[in-house]
């Protein structure tokens, strides 16, 4: 029994999507900056409190909604300041990630 | 998957993604028959540990197995205990219970003490749930405070000279030595040299105390004295505020670092000599990392606090222990906070994933609000966003960034409201 399971076992070490596939671990990162937004929007983008969710919103909108913010063209509190510490590229991540979830 | 270049790891990971990896559902979290990859210990349920633990499941669907030690029945939380003290706020809405962390995320959720750790077996030891062993430990364990600093604040002079800042029994009994000062009666407010636990914090609690004073006490005063130069946090916004509203409450003497107080007279003498009396006295000690990180070994700068590999926040002392929240030295304008306690949890739980998924951690982003209220209904804030910098090996703030408010708002107010509900979620639930 050894013999063969020994094998096996250095086979999925040799890979680690091998190794994240059989162990149920996700075979690629999710983008774990995305976690920023959940203090104040919900886990996921999900809440019903006066901090609106944006979970599930359009793709597009979103993005448009945060470069607005980051250009100071959308009135904000605090969005204006926030969003101008992420690249417009991680704002089209943000976005996708956002517009996802259900 | 092997084949990645180091520019698209830092895409797909840090800072970037595919969109295949969206919402696990907790019913997926079980990971169904197989054995998990590993374990992982977190050492303190607040805004940091708690926040790791739940992440950790998450992210890793279900993969690792979590055990979270925590010597209090239930999460209390610090953000919104000085709304407590003004009767802004009931102080059961500020208890929240660690069952969702349980049912809905898998977690082995353990009341009890840690007494030791052997950094060598990798085994935490705790005083009545027995010994775990780990893969890896998260140390979130906050910060105790250094009585040492304040000559005569011995255990009975603690009886009645409160810090109230770690949420509690001691939140509770100082809203009731503030219900029973008299009209007229001087709370005075003492605030150690930074770095201490929110650092907006003890100007909203004076803000709060002060409102409540004007409309049920209006002869009562409220005398701050700072060991800080200044104002830290927020000046601009709290200054205009108190000469505003507080002008006849409040008087701020910065510069004012008390280093011994007598119970009996309820007196406080600083560094200068100089002495003041009071009715209610609210004093805060210097603070430093929690005395359990102290006894793990983590604790090595300034023998105060716990220095970081700021991509894994494992110790720089000890491998194989991540440590994250006010236990850390932070980074350049990085406070120690709930809000920045929760993203340093994230960070953790990240880089774990990765590490256990075979991949190499890539550092991410991190951001910081403190919302601090006034008065009963307007708040302002104070935000950041934090880039990790590959030179000096730290996250530090991004040009631009953050900010502070233009001025107290009630639409602020609601925010920090929605903020505080939606935190606690992002955290328990
Ligand atoms: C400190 C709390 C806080 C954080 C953190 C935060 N937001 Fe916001 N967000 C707000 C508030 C408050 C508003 C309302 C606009 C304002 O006053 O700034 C808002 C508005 C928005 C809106 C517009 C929603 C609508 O329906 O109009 C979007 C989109 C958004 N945020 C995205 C994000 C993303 C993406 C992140 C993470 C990078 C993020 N926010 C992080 C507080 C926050």
């Amino acid at each position: 029994m050894k013999i063969r399971t020994i094998p096996l076992t250095l086979a999925l070490l040799a890979s680690s999507a091998g190794l994240a596939q059989a162990s149920g671990l996700p075979q690629t990162p999710p983008p774990y900056f995305a976690a920023n937004c959940a203090n104040c929007h919900g886990t996921d983008g999900k809440s019903t409190a006066a901090i609106p969710g944006i979970a599930g919103k359009d793709k597009d909108w979103l993005e448009e909604v945060l470069k607005a913010y980051k250009q100071g063209t959308r009135p904000a509190t605090i969005m204006h300041q926030l969003a101008k510490g992420y690249t417009d590229e991680e704002i089209a991540i943000l976005a996708d990630y956002f517009s996802r979830q259900k | 998957m092997n084949k990645f270049n180091p520019e698209r790891r830092r895409l797909l990971q840090g800072i970037g993604a595919s969109a295949a990896f969206a919402a696990v559902p907790g019913t997926a979290l079980a990971a169904k028959g197989k054995k998990p990859v590993g374990r992982v210990v977190v050492i303190g349920a607040g805004f940091g540990g708690a926040t790791a633990a739940k992440y950790l499941r998450k992210w890793s669907h279900g993969a690792i197995e979590v055990v979270l030690i925590e010597r209090q029945k239930e999460f209390i939380s610090c953000p919104t205990s000085n709304e407590v003290l003004a009767g802004h706020r009931k102080f059961e809405t500020t208890v929240h219970s660690y069952y969702n962390l349980k049912k809905h995320w898998g977690i082995k959720v353990v009341t009890a003490s840690v007494t030791d750790v052997d950094t060598e077996k990798r085994v935490v030891k705790t005083d009545k749930a027995g010994d775990f062993s780990y893969d890896r430990l998260v140390l979130s364990p906050g910060f105790d405070f250094n009585y040492d600093s304040i000559a005569g604040y011995d255990e009975k002079a603690r009886e009645t000279v409160l810090h109230a800042w770690k949420a509690g029994p001691q939140t509770l009994a100082l809203r009731k030595q503030l219900e029973d000062l008299p009209d007229g009666g001087t709370y005075v407010l003492s605030i150690p040299k930074a770095p201490y636990r929110c650092p907006p914090g003890p100007y909203e609690r004076a803000s709060l105390i002060a409102s409540y004073f004007k409309e049920h006490k209006p002869k009562s005063k409220v005398l701050v004295l700072d060991a800080n130069d200044k104002i830290i946090s927020k000046e601009k916004l709290f200054l205009s505020v108190w000469e505003k509203d507080y002008k006849e409450i409040i008087e701020y003497r910065p510069k004012w670092n008390v280093v011994a107080l007598d119970a009996a007279s309820r007196t406080v003498t600083s560094e200068l000599g100089e002495k003041v009396t009071g009715d209610v006295l609210n004093i805060l000690p210097q603070q430093r990392a929690a005395d359990i990180a102290r006894k793990i070994g983590v604790v090595n700068v300034n023998d105060r606090w716990a220095e970081v590999n700021w991509i894994t926040l494992e110790s720089t002392a000890v491998p194989k222990v991540h440590v994250l929240g006010d236990t850390l030295s932070a980074a350049p304008l990085m406070p120690k906070s709930g809000h920045m306690a929760n993203q340093h949890g994230k960070a953790v739980a990240a880089a774990i994933v990765e590490i256990f998924s075979g991949r190499e951690p890539q550092p991410t982003l991190m951001a910081n609000t403190c919302y601090s209220m006034v008065d009963g209904k307007r708040a302002i804030h104070v935000d950041s966003v934090h880039r990790y910098h590959p030179e000096k090996k730290v996250p530090l703030v991004v040009e631009g960034s953050g900010g502070v408010s233009k001025e107290a708002s009630v639409e602020e107010g609601i925010y920090t409201r929605a903020w505080a509900t939606t935190i606690w979620k992002d955290v328990l639930g």
